[in-house]
């Protein structure tokens, strides 16, 4: 019998004698928490906190479209500022950039490369605590009164004329910003030297490779934003020229800086939601992804190119109208390997044993809200249209399209696949569908509306605004209380299957990966026989369908 | 590798070579050649963060791999600056004043 062939069978056998021993229950107490260097726990800890930061962005999000309601708005312009500030930098730097790779990716990757842990399960736990300190600084900062200036920090108000706590939050991001490096040195060196005998380059899962793109934009960007964090700071206590004209230095610089960072940083939160949704698609179609190579290759297609666009951020800051041309013929460009994602993952549906289970849904409901996402993304990457819509909730709804239609569906349709395997419990599939429909219904009737607003001109950031755009807000207002309600179900159920919920199986979707080899949840060396891969990634001869 | 061990005599001769580089770094800086200081005060730099990374970081003796990731940080880091200064560069260039 080959190795392959009783993989499966020793990794179910621990969980006949009585209490199965799993990483949950090897070890208690905070210490055996606090300390650990399992990855799955650190991931477990990850959600945890990382989970608690959405739901502060959540309720940030909610105030400032409840300001929205009324044209003269319910807050002083003044805190509306800060309100709309802590939204962003709580949901882009401590939710949405941590969310996939530091959750699923560090729970999910060495198990799907055939690994027992990370590379480095040190630093992997040391990322934990950056996450966490720079998190205590910016709490401080938020209950201290916040900042004003957006969570792009630009200058020179964020260096010298803003009143608020902009030291203390900037503090809080450089230290975070070592979190997600941490976390990116430890999947590439793991996908490099940690995988399974025959687990080559191209039978890693697309959820592997993805991660792998992500950990290089992570590597490579993250350091220019602590720099930029740091000049600013420099700016900001000692009155060093860099950013502030005033001061001989160019606001513009810091722009070029800031989007280095920070449009890559859009791929650091979508990429790895583009991993999670290959592996939805393939597995509730039970098909290999289509085109499996170009689908990988396009992932470090976009890490790369992601790079050479940030410029388009600065279309109407007074940059070179010349460079201006290049950076939006690029911002074209990369829209190509998303577009090939898209295609080939509406490709691999055709002839599937499709079933619409909730992961399946969010994974459709990723692919048509991307899709408008990017679309729009390409109006704005146009040098004359932008213009137009530069700074408006066109702006707004598109990102938001991407961030929340993108990232958001890709978290928590990887959530709803891999619940059972994270902590051996299925969630409700009935609760789960209505609450996938109810977040997707008023995602729409929150961001739809607002690319109309932007487009008749209504400016993002601004506390009120003329009585003709009221309609719209009130619909945009009335889609986030949906779209929270349905959140709001979704923690529920998540928090009542971790007692109540059916025992979930060693693979209850029938899936393919070398995580359904193993028990729900892992022992904490995740496969009591050393995996041997001598199939090909989506192999879906190598598992029976889902039970009916 | 981090296994292999550099002797002495090496460090001692990049040592001096940066304590050279320095010293060229100030003389450079009281000859008087216009726009071209800054660049040859930036030549002297990069050659000696050159022999830093080869040597003392031990580049020079790992694997292709670490290599591979030395060179790409240095090209992004290229890419941020050069990318930028084009800005600066061509944002004259305009024919016509808006």
């Amino acid at each position: 019998m080959s190795l392959t062939a009783t993989l499966p069978a020793a990794n179910a056998a621990a969980q006949t004698n009585g209490e199965p021993l799993n990483y949950l229950n090897n070890g208690h107490g905070i210490r055996s928490w606090l300390l650990t260097k399992d990855h799955k726990r650190i991931a477990i800890l990850y959600l945890i906190s990382v989970s608690i930061f959405f739901v502060i962005g959540g309720i940030f999000a909610l105030l400032v479209r409840i300001n929205l309601l009324s044209p003269n708005g319910l807050f002083e312009p003044d805190t509306y500022n800060r309100i709309f500030t802590a939204h962003g930098i709580v949901m882009v730097f401590f939710f949405l950039v941590p969310a996939v790779p530091a959750i699923l990716g560090n729970f999910l990757l060495p198990i799907m490369i055939g690994a027992k842990d990370m590379a480095f399960p040190k630093i992997n736990l040391l990322s934990w605590y950056c996450y966490i300190i720079g998190a205590a600084f910016a709490l401080t900062a938020l209950v201290a009164g916040g900042v004003d200036t957006g969570w792009t920090f630009y200058t020179p108000y964020s260096t010298t004329y803003s009143n608020s706590n902009v030291l203390l939050t900037g503090i809080g991001i450089f230290i975070v910003g070592f979190s997600s490096i941490l976390t990116g040195i430890n999947f590439i060196v793991t996908v490099h030297t940690m995988r399974a005998p025959g687990m080559t380059w191209f039978r890693l899962p697309l959820f592997v490779w993805a991660h792998y793109a992500t950990a290089l934009v992570i590597m490579l960007g993250t350091p220019v934003l602590a720099i930029t964090v740091a000049l600013m700071a420099l700016e900001r206590i000692a009155h060093v020229g860099i950013f502030d004209p005033a001061l001989g230095g160019d606001p513009v610089l810091f722009q070029h800086m800031f989007w280095f960072y920070s449009h890559p940083a859009v791929y650091i939160m979508v990429l790895p939601a583009m991993g999670v949704v290959s592996e939805l698609i393939a597995n509730m179609s039970r098909k290999r992804i289509f085109g499996y190579k170009i689908v990988a290759m396009s992932s470090l297609a976009i890490a790369v190119f992601g790079f050479l666009v940030w410029g388009h951020h600065l279309f109407v800051a007074t940059q070179s109208v010349y460079l201006g041309i290049i950076f939006s013929f690029l911002s074209y460009v990369v829209a190509i390997p998303s577009a090939i994602k898209v295609f080939n993952w509406t490709a691999t549906l055709f002839k599937g044993s499709i079933s619409f289970d909730t992961p399946m849904l969010y994974g459709l409901g990723f692919i048509g809200l991307f899709l408008i996402g990017g679309m729009t993304g390409l109006f704005t990457a146009a040098l004359g249209l932008d213009v137009h819509i530069t700074d408006t909730y066109f702006v707004v709804a598109h990102f938001h399209y991407v961030m929340v239609g993108g990232s958001l569906m890709g978290f928590l349709g990887g959530m709803h696949l891999w619940w059972g395997k994270i902590t051996g419990r299925m969630y409700p599939e009935s609760w789960a569908r209505a609450a996938m429909v109810i977040q997707f219904i008023g995602f729409n009737l929150t961001f739809f509306p607002q690319f109309l607003l932007g487009y008749l001109g209504m400016p993002r950031r601004y506390a009120s605004y003329p009585p003709e755009f009221q309609v719209l807000h009130v619909l945009s207002t009335a889609g986030a209380t949906i779209l929270g309600i349905g959140l709001l179900i979704t923690i529920i159920y998540f928090i009542w299957s971790l007692k109540k919920g059916q025992r979930a199986p060693a693979n209850p979707w029938g899936a393919a990966g070398l995580e359904w080899h193993t028990s729900s949840p892992p022992p904490t060396e995740n496969f009591l026989v050393a995996p041997v891969v001598t199939w090909e990634a989506y192999d879906f001869t190598q598992t029976e369908p889902k039970a009916q | 590798m981090s296994e292999h061990i550099v002797p002495k005599k090496t460090y001692y001769i990049i040592f001096f070579a940066l304590m050279a580089g320095t010293a060229l770094t100030v003389a450079a800086a009281f000859v008087n050649l216009h726009n071209f200081n800054i660049v040859v005060a930036l030549l002297i730099a990069g050659a000696k963060a050159f022999l830093v990374v080869m040597f003392f970081m031990h580049v020079k003796y790992s694997t292709k791999l670490t290599k591979l990731w030395v060179a790409v940080g240095f090209i992004w880091l290229f890419i941020l600056l050069a990318v930028t200064m084009t800005d600066y560069l061509t944002r004259a260039w305009l024919t016509y004043k808006p």
